[in-house]
């Protein structure tokens, strides 16, 4: 493995107080647009525009655990849905895992594979809109778009795949459809972009290629999300059920959405999506990716991977052990070396405070397991309006999760990483070709480049996993089997007066648990830790920064006033910051003192 | 509205990227049907759109899961790029504009002082009412400052989704962050007068998005809201209970229902009242217009409504699976 400057367990401060006596200069970005929700990023950088210091801070609260408590286990999926609508499948999943194992409730083997195809529906939808609606302005300069030659950016795209739209008929279409909307002087959502920047190195053909393509998967996203139409009734937030999925089959009639017609549907819209991924996601990330190799250098956070695994295709027993993407932890970027996680144990998943806006009654020094997850709001920030945070004091509404004591990074990279440290031949091919292509050593999955490869291999990945779910789920269809719930347990009064489980999944933006204990049918404690809160925490109590800030110390801002590259490798984690920040005190109901209006 | 600034009305911007005149009149009779208006309304759309320019829009996010935004982006007749490329001008989104930090906020800033009384203001998500605004914050100001001064100069303000509408999930019991909607955000500012835009109130979690965009383009056309009942909701969408055009409301006529999710009675479409369904309460879109180019709907794919369109839907007594009656 390549050798690297920063290693886990470094203590980030150092560098900053390395920074020339000159006073650092501050830099804010704050909204961080093109992301799910509330994000702000500090940046302290020397006189060479070098960031020596960045902090991660989350700006928005809710406080949707502490309106859990108390409620019908059974109707947390629906709470916890709503802590993302972009990622709306991923907190009921958890959420209904975590239910399930607590009372040791076995769903029937149709459920899994909806639910399965419904996850893996909702990363290929999550993933390309990413690249193309929330990532690609970083790198595409829209405006360098109007000097193409339509002629040529065709010429390209007939290179890259067989896609149908590769005429210079329809770039110039697009090119003209462009022009229009710029020459109207109404710029819309591209006001005020940093076009023209230094750091934008496409050539005008391909900026153009990019923009046809942001166009199209506007539309190709709707047909997508028809998968969780037909089994949860709608998307965003589509309808899950605790033991198995509310979708009844109807398999000879119309009467339900399940219906033979739908089911082909379902079949054809598996095909549009790999056809998309293939033809244009996939070649497209390899071409914009050729012109930024100097982007694999840098941005690669704190080196260690947390993934726990996704996709089982057995039930009850059987469905920790059949899961297809595997679970477990890379320290030190140690590919020979994968480490089982265990989230029963108190001393290895725990969050804390020592810089989040909460107080922990044993002081905000120590991590709590979720099990036993407290948290009360303590805000200590600047009143708003407000210029700057102190960030030697708490600074986020996010807390930081530790995995015994150390940052780790979720997301696409940890789960590539370890499913090609597990010796997966798919991901080997795909890894191994895409480097090959880009003429990039194996260490160049460690830096901004390397998440952005990591996102769009693992989008082919599971795309071609798709038709497999979908035909075991026909097979069994065809059989004769219909079972998609299991009524034994969806009575609270046949529940044990005390139980408590974890519902683990991987979501797209990387490890996700909620934690719950049920006491007497009731909810007693529930506690989410979720991706963005891994990505995106502050400092912890022993100094060490989150993968954001992280990946952020290093870098070489062209032009301070204009900060493209830190949003380069901050939306390079894809951030979904309304998921971080739900985390409130269960006990803490009479800290708040609402004030009526 | 007049042309302003020297931009090109609707058709002419229209006209320059190649659409046809007619695809655009088809365009404005399906919006018309699916407002419920007289056929001879889509001509009143058709005429209003092709000769004003392209109004600005500053979509504000607070207290929000995105769940509104992705919503909309669903939206298929019309769907979204043609609203924001075509019809008019999203100046401020946060999760599709290019713009970040400071760049982000001038722009906003700038549409609001160049549009100022002629804007529409869009909000989604919950607003902390209480302490300080420090609850959501966005380049270190509260989202209720935030909305308070963009709805100033707006000429009208929707509220979409049941946060921004009624509070929301951050408002359910025991309401940790004091969160109320735009009409608790606003009423100081409304009583005395310094807010005039009439608020429409597009409920759901999220909304329908052809109701969403379905609201703009009548205000478009009509330079006011459709009718709003007491709950400030536009009633072409909100008249009716899901209920009433349910496919599964024969079966309930009959007395038939569904007691598990995957027995004889759910296979064969049965009501979904003993399972928890909250249609009979719930006024909503969802079975008519439909889901993601109608494809499903709740109720169609087995489960019962929630209830997502109506204010304190999250606190009903017997929760989600509790039956009505």
């Amino acid at each position: 493995m390549a050798s690297s400057s920063k290693k886990a367990g470094e203590k980030p401060t150092a560098a900053a107080k390395n920074a020339p006596a000159s006073q650092p200069r501050r830099i804010v970005v704050d909204p961080v647009t093109r992301i799910e929700g509330h994000l702000r990023i500090e940046a302290e950088t020397d006189a060479q525009g070098v960031i020596t210091r960045a902090s991660s801070s989350g700006t928005m609260v809710r406080g949707i655990e502490l309106i859990l408590k108390g409620r019908d286990p059974r109707d947390a999926w629906a709470f916890t849905q709503r802590f993302c609508g972009v990622c709306t499948v991923v907190h009921s999943i958890a959420s209904i895992r975590a239910v399930e194992y607590a009372l040791g409730y076995v769903i029937p083997e149709n459920a899994q594979y909806i639910r399965n195809l419904m996850i893996a529906a909702q990363y290929v939808h999550d993933h390309v809109m990413h690249f193309y609606h929330l990532h690609a302005l970083d790198w595409v300069d829209v405006v360098s778009a109007l000097k193409a030659d339509p002629a040529a950016t065709s010429k390209l795209q007939v290179s890259l795949s067989p896609w149908p739209n590769n005429s210079p008929a329809y770039f110039g279409a697009v090119q003209q459809k462009l022009k229009g909307f710029v020459e109207s002087g109404q710029l819309g959502i591209f006001a005020n972009g940093y076009w023209g920047h230094p750091e934008y190195k496409l050539p005008p053909e391909v900026n153009l290629l990019a923009i046809a393509h942001y166009l199209e998967a506007l539309a190709w996203q709707r047909d997508v999300v028809k998968i969780h139409a037909i089994f949860g009734g709608k998307n965003p937030h589509p309808n899950f059920v605790v033991g198995g999925v509310p979708c009844a089959i109807s398999a000879s009639s119309h009467a339900t959405a399940v219906n033979g017609e739908n089911l082909r549907l379902i079949g054809e819209v598996i095909d549009k999506m790999r056809q998309f991924v293939d033809q244009v996601y996939l070649p497209d990330t390899l071409a914009i990716a050729g012109f930024y190799k100097d982007w694999a250098t840098r941005g690669e956070g704190v080196g260690n991977f947390l993934s726990y695994g996704e996709f089982p295709t057995g039930v009850g027993a059987a469905e920790r052990a059949t899961l297809q993407f595997p679970a477990g932890v890379i320290i030190n970027r140690d590919l020979s070396k994968i480490q089982p996680v265990d989230f029963e144990d108190p001393t290895e998943i725990q969050e804390f405070v020592a810089h989040s806006w909460y107080s922990y009654s044993a002081g905000k020094q120590v991590g709590l397991h979720p099990y036993d997850g407290e948290t009360k709001l303590e805000y200590t920030g600047p009143k708003p309006p407000y210029e700057q945070l102190d960030v030697d004091q708490s600074y986020s509404w996010i807390k930081s999760p530790r995995w015994k004591g150390l940052p780790v990074e979720v997301g696409p990279l940890a789960r590539v990483l370890i499913l090609y440290a597990s010796g997966d031949v798919r991901t080997r091919g795909l890894v191994d070709h895409s480097l090959g292509r880009l003429g990039l050593p194996i260490s160049a999955l460690f830096s901004t480049l390397g998440r952005i490869a990591a996102r769009t291999i693992e989008t082919k990945l599971i795309a071609d996993m798709m038709p497999g779910m979908y035909d075991a789920l026909m097979a069994n269809i065809a059989r004769g089997d219909l079972r998609t719930f299991d009524d034994v347990l969806f009575d609270p009064t046949t529940w044990p007066k005390k139980a408590r489980g974890v519902g683990m999944m991987e979501a797209p933006r990387g490890a996700l648990a909620h934690w719950l204990t049920i006491e007497e049918g009731r909810i007693g404690n529930y506690q989410a830790v979720v991706p963005s809160t891994w990505n995106a925490g502050p400092h912890d109590a022993a100094g060490r920064e989150g993968p954001y800030e992280a990946a952020l110390r290093g870098h070489k801002l062209q032009d301070s006033s204009r900060p493209l590259e830190i949003l380069r490798t901050i939306h390079s984690f894809d951030p979904c910051l309304a998921c971080a920040v739900h985390v409130v005190d269960p006990n803490g109901e009479e800290l708040v003192r609402v004030r009526v209006l | 509205m007049e042309a302003r600034n020297n931009h090109p009305t609707l058709l002419d911007h229209l006209r320059r990227q190649g659409v046809s005149r007619r695809d655009f009149l088809n365009w404005c009779a399906y919006t018309a049907s699916i407002l419920a208006l007289p056929p001879s309304a889509s001509q009143a759309i058709a005429q209003a759109l092709a000769t004003k320019p392209r109004p600005s829009v500053i979509w504000l996010s607070v207290q929000e899961c995105t769940g509104c935004s992705e919503s909309i982006l669903r939206s298929f007749e019309p769907t979204l790029e043609s609203l924001m490329f075509d019809q008019f001008s999203l100046d401020y989104h946060h999760v599709l504009q290019a713009a970040a930090g400071n760049a982000a906020e001038q722009a906003r800033d700038r549409a609001i002082e160049q549009n100022f009384g002629k804007y529409v203001l869009v909000v989604d998500g919950g607003i902390p009412l209480d302490r300080d605004g420090y609850y959501s914050t966005t380049g270190g100001k509260s989202g209720r400052d935030l909305v308070c001064e963009a709805a100033k100069g707006a000429a009208l303000i929707i509220a979409v989704g049941t946060c921004a509408t009624y509070g929301g999930i951050p408002a359910a019991s025991p309401n940790p962050t004091g969160a109320g909607g735009v009409h608790d955000a606003l009423r100081e500012l409304i009583d005395n007068k310094d807010v005039a835009a009439p608020i429409i109130n597009v409920p759901g979690c999220p909304p329908v998005p052809e109701v969403m965009t379905g609201v703009v383009v009548y205000f478009l056309t009509y330079g006011k809201p459709p009718d709003l009942d007491n709950l400030g909701r536009p009633i072409p969408f909100f008249g009716r209970t899901v209920h009433d055009d349910c496919p599964r409301l024969p079966f309930f006529n009959q007395g038939l229902f569904a007691k598990s999710f995957d027995d004889e009675g759910a296979q064969k479409g049965y009501c979904l009242k003993d399972l928890g369904c909250k249609g009979p309460t719930t006024f909503n879109a969802c079975t008519t217009v439909k889901w993601n180019q109608k494809t499903s709907f709740p109720m169609f794919s087995g489960h019962g409504c929630l209830g997502c369109a109506q204010p304190k839907f999250w606190d009903r007594e017997g929760g989600f699976y509790g039956k009505l009656f």
